[in-house]
């Protein structure tokens, strides 16, 4: 006999198996309707291949397989589909998902189908054949989480051992028992041909619980003559999980977070392994299951070869339910199954149990005490976990130690529940745990790549401002330039003339009154006082416990405000000494003060600004501020320097006038407007200021265009400026309706991905008309059909990842796709008739 | 009929902390036999009074923290904590010495500290080493055993001892009863090798191994705590580790027997409240350590430190300090010794942050 190793830990819950083994396994009469989950195992739900309405055949393909991790489904007889919608499917949520709704002929009228000719075997295919055969006949694994049999049947590494897992350890289960005992013979040619998949490894074993003797005598005589191994080990729940089953056999264990391939191990169930028979040798896919129908709210106890899709109250008709001697409905066995809520539930193809428990056999449970330590749970746990410590950081959301505690190593068996003297529920503070730390993570995550993009965005805007200065430069050169030729023409200071009195009428017209500004600059202040007292603050606590970078970044925040306060301190002393002056008349004064004066005040002012820092160096006692005064003032050093190098440039007999009156005119104006448009803009927030922007721009546009319209029908030769001029005006319409997206959106940017994309998305689709503005007709039709198809295409992508996901956007997504699929029909016909 | 919504498991055993409790209860019947058997009343009526007095302060501190009274009397524990108390303590202590002691033990060691799993020191023995510093003299005065009586004198009945217990006037004293235990007598011990000891004192010859009395009490104990260990009760790793650490100090310090020795492991293991705290005290899940690992290194620790306090220290037992002592050291050696989780290469540190 083969050594078997020792289960960690386990519990010997009463067995209660007898009851449902006395009788065969029986066929149930059809159901009146079958209600199919598209999504019955681990993966992508299938996807859909008939309609409401349409008459299918038994074993004919409903939805196909849509992605890798995915299978299909078949239909369980013949019939016509009625419906297509949301309906409860078994989960421990109770939740809905989309399931066909079939109503049977009566006539179980099969669909052609071939399983491998007689005359061969199944080692005439390729092992892929035979992969591709099992995923188009909708198998996932029977035992208990309904994992795609394909994927698991074409690991990366290097299989030596097979293992069939006939333990059903869970109490009360005996469909797999009942299995072994009547369908000997096909689960063993099922076991060969996965033996054969897998490229022939070392050992297969089927690992059987020592109560199940039948079930091993009846598989003995199958399996003599063949390389597959019965292995019986003693009963002790829950030997039958994937990880303990492979310690039990083999002595080795799955590492944390690893596959059992990740060390030469698949392990299949015999249902599986009996579903795979049915698939290759008859050809039929996976239609029905064995499920054990039990409990004593049952008046009979036997398993049933069901239909997938039955219903559960078709089910406990046909055995006596007593509903009122029902106290919990369980899909699968008492250790680890759920419970149901509602009857209309559909077998699906990991429903291997129906237990109706009475109240005798599951009476409520008792209200929890407090934990004594008493370390039952711990010596239960086949995981060697601490259940208790465990539970006692559960309690107190401590994530770290519930990570150091392994807690992701517990495979929610309900062994230390069930020992727990104390009543305690101890796997659901687990699995509400598990959730919470899964969903920091994922937020995590999110919060992350949000951070990484803003920063990305900003040093992206910081760049476009350093571009966008650079042209204004260029500009105001050229801008010089064509002034300086236009004066020599001669026809144009009138229009100047004019055109300076409306901008000073205009400024005037923004212009606040002094009491106005008076109460902006107080509010200013106040603002600015109490903006430098939040920031100390901060700085003081960062210096007790922050980073050294953060104290320099806290500190140059704290200097920036004191700045600000004293700007603004000393705007309001300006505003009272020229109180009656107004702004535009300041403009003036200083334009037509001399240059020599101007530099003079800039002078007097540098050296001002210095003999400050340098006192605040003087009084400071802390190094980082030091430097940073320091620096600060070898800047001013340098402006003063310049200055007075300007001044000793100046010629001596430069006028003390102004020089050209036009210039300052000009200028003056220019000066005035940016003025009075910044006094307006100053207190505005971003989004205010950026929507002005836009305004202003589209009406400098359509003065542009105007304009543009005038020089054409002059046929003036300023045409190709002006529409140059007019682009570039677009440009930057474009630019500035993109920032207020941006802008926009941006509060929400930092926790939601789907704002900013959309902002991007906005001003793509912008450039995008402007682009096709220029285009012709059937161009624009062409790009049209790309872009959707590329569209459709990104759709169809993150639709299918959602649905792995399972994400709560599958829905949103899915109408997406469809109304793009309609856009791009509509949008190729539409250049299949324009291009004849 | 709503169907219930109800997590898994949907089965259970049919054990709860009560019936733990009880079996706890049962298994000390052994051991107060043999104390009432050669000791007198006195563990009896120690017993009774603090288990009512348990029953009544745990029913005070539950209404005061508006929870449900009985609910919390069912566990039992508190007549755990009151029956372990009431056995430490010496037979016919005065009535006060027992209800101070109980009334500290559940409302200061058990209650302040957020009751039942919560805390961290052991409840009995937090009320014996505060009578212990209280009330030196009462907290020594052991009554001597059976075997020692002068022909024709009897220990006092059950009425006798109550009333002793009780001071009623003409009740007479313990003090006429009290002899010195057999740590007392090898601590005071300097000049006799350990052979002439044992045959010279009754206290020593009159026994079979280790000391008058006291063997047979040690021994019911230790039957108790092998029930407990064949019910699954607790492990064993506790009590072993505890009771080898002690036979290995004493060992070392046997001295072939000179006067300067401290005992032979028999007279260790089968004294005092050696095997009431190795199977009855340590294994109190609560205070101790968590994992089996972790059990081993805090029996062994209080096996040490019993040996250490018995033959250095100026208390005559340890069992309580040594308790006490490991209690504080319980979570640290928690955070050192989880057990090595399936599919790990080694066991991880409970400090250890994400990797
Ligand atoms: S079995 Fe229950 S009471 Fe005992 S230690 Fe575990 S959780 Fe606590
Ligand atoms: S549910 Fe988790 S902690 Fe409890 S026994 Fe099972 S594996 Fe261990």
């Amino acid at each position: 006999m083969r050594k078997v190793w020792d289960l960690i830990g386990g519990v010997h819950p009463p067995e209660n198996k007898h009851q449902s083994v006395q009788l065969p396994i029986d066929v149930l009469p059809l159901p009146e309707k079958l209600v199919i989950p598209l999504n019955q195992h681990i993966g992508a739900p299938a996807k859909l291949l008939v309609a409401n309405g349409d008459r299918v055949l038994k074993g004919q393909e409903l939805a196909e397989p849509s992605g890798l991790v995915s299978v299909g489904v078949h239909a369980p007889t013949s019939g016509t589909i009625s419906d297509i919608s949301e309906y409860p499917i078994p989960h421990p949520s109770g939740m809905a998902a989309r399931c066909i709704t079939l109503i049977p002929d009566g006539k179980e009228q099969w669909i052609d189908h071939v399983g491998i000719d007689a005359t061969y075997s199944f080692q005439d295919y390729s092992p892929a054949k035979l992969l591709e055969m099992i995923r188009h006949a909708g198998i996932a694994g029977l035992g208990g989480a309904g994992f795609p049999s394909a994927v698991k049947l074409s690991p990366r590494k290097t299989i030596t051992t097979l293992i069939i897992n006939g333990s059903e350890c869970e109490p009360y289960i005996t469909a797999d028992d009942m299995l072994m005992r009547e369908r000997a013979e096909a689960i063993v040619e099922g076991i060969q041909i996965l033996s054969y998949i897998l490229g022939g490894p070392e050992e297969v074993l089927i690992g059987i619980e020592d109560n199940k003797p039948e079930a091993h005598a009846a598989l003995e005589p199958f399996v003599r003559d063949t390389h597959i191994q019965l292995v019986s080990f003693p009963t002790r729940y829950p030997s039958g999980g994937e990880k303990q089953l492979i310690q039990i056999l083999t002595g080795r264990e799955v590492p944390s977070g690893g596959l059992p391939a990740d060390i030469g191990i698949v392990c299949q169930n015999v249902g599986t392994a009996f579903a795979v028979q049915k698939a290759i040798h008859f050809g039929e896919p996976l239609i029905s299951r064995i499920t054990t129908v039990t409990g004593r709210a049952c008046s009979t106890n036997r398993n049933y070869e069901v239909l997938i899709g039955t219903p559960i109250t078709h089910l406990l008709a046909h055995n006596g339910f007593d509903e009122n001697n029902c106290s919990r409905l369980i899909m699968g066995g008492p250790m680890m199954g759920f419970t149901l809520t509602d009857l209309d539930i559909p077998v699906i193809k990991t429903t291997n149990c129906i237990l109706a428990a009475s109240w005798e056999e599951a009476p409520t449970p008792p209200p929890a005490q407090p934990c004594i330590r008493c370390g039952m749970c711990a010596e239960a746990c086949p995981a060697s976990l601490l259940p208790q410590q465990l539970f006692w950081y559960a309690q107190s959301h401590n994530h770290e130690r519930l990570e150091a505690h392994n807690l992701f190593d517990c495979i929610e068996c309900g062994a230390c529940s069930y020992v727990c003297p104390s009543n305690i529920p101890l796997v659901q503070y687990y699995r509400a745990s598990k959730g919470e730390i899964r969903k920091q993570a994922q937020e995590k995550i999110k919060s992350d790549r949000a951070r990484a993009r803003f920063e990305f965005q900003k040093a992206r805007k910081e760049q476009e401002e350093m571009a966008k200065a650079a042209k204004r430069e260029a500009r105001k050169q050229a801008a010089e330039q064509a002034k300086t030729l236009s004066a020599g023409r001669g026809n144009k200071p009138q229009k100047n003339a004019d055109m300076v009195k409306t901008a000073m009428a205009r400024a005037a017209e923004h212009q606040a009154s002094p009491a106005e500004q008076q109460a902006r600059l107080e509010r200013g202040i106040v603002r600015a006082e109490s903006h430098l007292h939040t920031v100390e603050k901060r700085l003081e606590t960062i210096r007790k416990e922050g980073t050294e970078q953060q104290q320099e970044q806290a500190l140059a925040a704290v200097e920036d405000a004191r700045r600000r306060l004293e700007d603004a301190r000393s705007k309001r002393a300006q505003l009272n000494n020229t109180a009656g002056t107004s702004d535009t008349d300041k403009v003036m004064e200083r334009l037509q003060a001399s240059p020599r004066d101007t530099l003079e005040k800039k002078i007097a002012s540098c050296k001002e600004r210095i003999a400050v820092t340098r006192q605040k160096i003087v009084d400071s006692d802390d190094e980082t501020l030091k430097a940073a005064l320091t620096s600060g003032l070898e800047k001013q050093q340098a402006k003063l320097a310049d200055a007075q190098q300007a001044l000793a440039a100046l010629p001596d007999n430069t006028p003390d006038t102004p020089v050209n009156q036009e210039t300052t005119d000009a200028a003056a104006n220019a000066i005035a407007r940016a003025q009075a448009r910044a006094a307006a803009t100053r207190d505005l927030p971003a989004e205010e200021q950026l929507r002005q922007t836009v305004v202003a721009l589209e009406g400098r546009i359509e003065k542009a265009k105007a304009k543009l319209d005038e020089a054409r029908a002059g046929e003036s030769e300023y045409v190709n400026a002006l529409q140059a001029g007019l682009e570039k005006l677009q440009n930057k319409l474009l630019d500035a309706q993109q920032q207020l997206n941006t802008v926009t959106t941006q509060p929400s940017t930092v926790d939601d991905d789907t704002g900013d994309a959309a902002s991007s998305a906005i001003a793509r689709a912008q450039a995008r008309v402007a682009e096709l503005a220029s285009m012709s007709e059937e161009d624009k039709l062409r790009e049209t059909v790309a872009s959707l198809k590329s569209r459709l295409e990104k759709a169809r992508i993150k639709l299918r990842e959602a649905e792995a996901e399972r994400s709560e956007h599958v829905d949103s997504l899915r109408t997406a796709v469809e109304k793009l699929q309609v856009r791009l029909t509509e949008a190729e016909q539409q250049l299949a008739e324009y291009h004849p | 009929m709503a169907l219930l919504k109800i997590t898994s498991p949907h089965a259970h055993t049919a054990q709860s902390t009560a019936s733990v409790m009880r079996l706890v209860l049962l298994a000390t019947t052994p051991g107060l036999i043999a104390l009432t058997l050669f000791f007198g009343w006195g563990s009896l009526i120690n017993i009774l009074l603090a288990g009512s007095v348990a029953v009544l302060c745990e029913a005070a501190v539950m209404r005061l923290r508006k929870r449900p009274v009985m609910f919390y009397l069912g566990d039992n524990s508190a007549l755990v904590t009151a029956v372990l108390l009431g056995l430490a303590l010496p037979p016919l202590a005065p009535w006060w010495v027992v209800v101070v002691g109980t009334s500290f033990a559940i409302l200061i060691a058990k209650h302040l500290y957020g009751g039942l799993g919560y805390n961290p020191f052991n409840p009995a023995m937090v009320g014996y080493v505060v009578l212990l510093i209280s009330f030196p003299v009462q907290m020594t005065a052991w009554p001597a055993p059976l075997p020692l009586y002068a022909e024709g004198v009897s220990p006092p009945g059950f009425l006798a001892s109550l009333q002793i217990v009780l001071g009623l006037p003409g009740a007479g004293t313990v003090d006429a009863f009290t002899a010195a235990t057999p740590l007392d007598t090898l601590r005071q011990n300097s000049g006799l090798l350990i052979a002439q000891l044992y045959e010279q004192d009754p206290l020593f010859n009159l026994a079979r191994w280790a000391g008058a009395g006291w063997e047979w009490v040690n021994l019911g104990f230790l039957l108790g705590g092998c029930f407990l260990l064949y019910r699954r009760v607790f492990t064993w790793h506790g009590p072993v580790a505890m009771l080898a650490s002690l036979s290995l100090c004493a060992a070392l310090f046997y001295d072939g027997g000179s006067s300067a020795s401290h005992g032979s492991p028999l007279m260790h293991l089968l004294s005092g409240g050696t095997m009431l705290g190795a199977f009855f005290i340590l294994t109190d899940p609560v205070s101790s350590a968590t994992s089996n690992r972790g059990r081993l290194i805090f029996g062994a620790l209080i096996g040490a430190l019993i040996f250490i306090i018995r033959s250095w220290g100026s208390y005559p037992d340890a069992v309580a300090f040594a308790v006490l002592l490991m209690n504080f050291a319980a979570p640290l050696i928690d955070n050192y010794t989880l057990p090595r989780t399936y599919g790990h290469k080694k066991s991880r540190r409970a400090t250890e942050k994400k990797e």
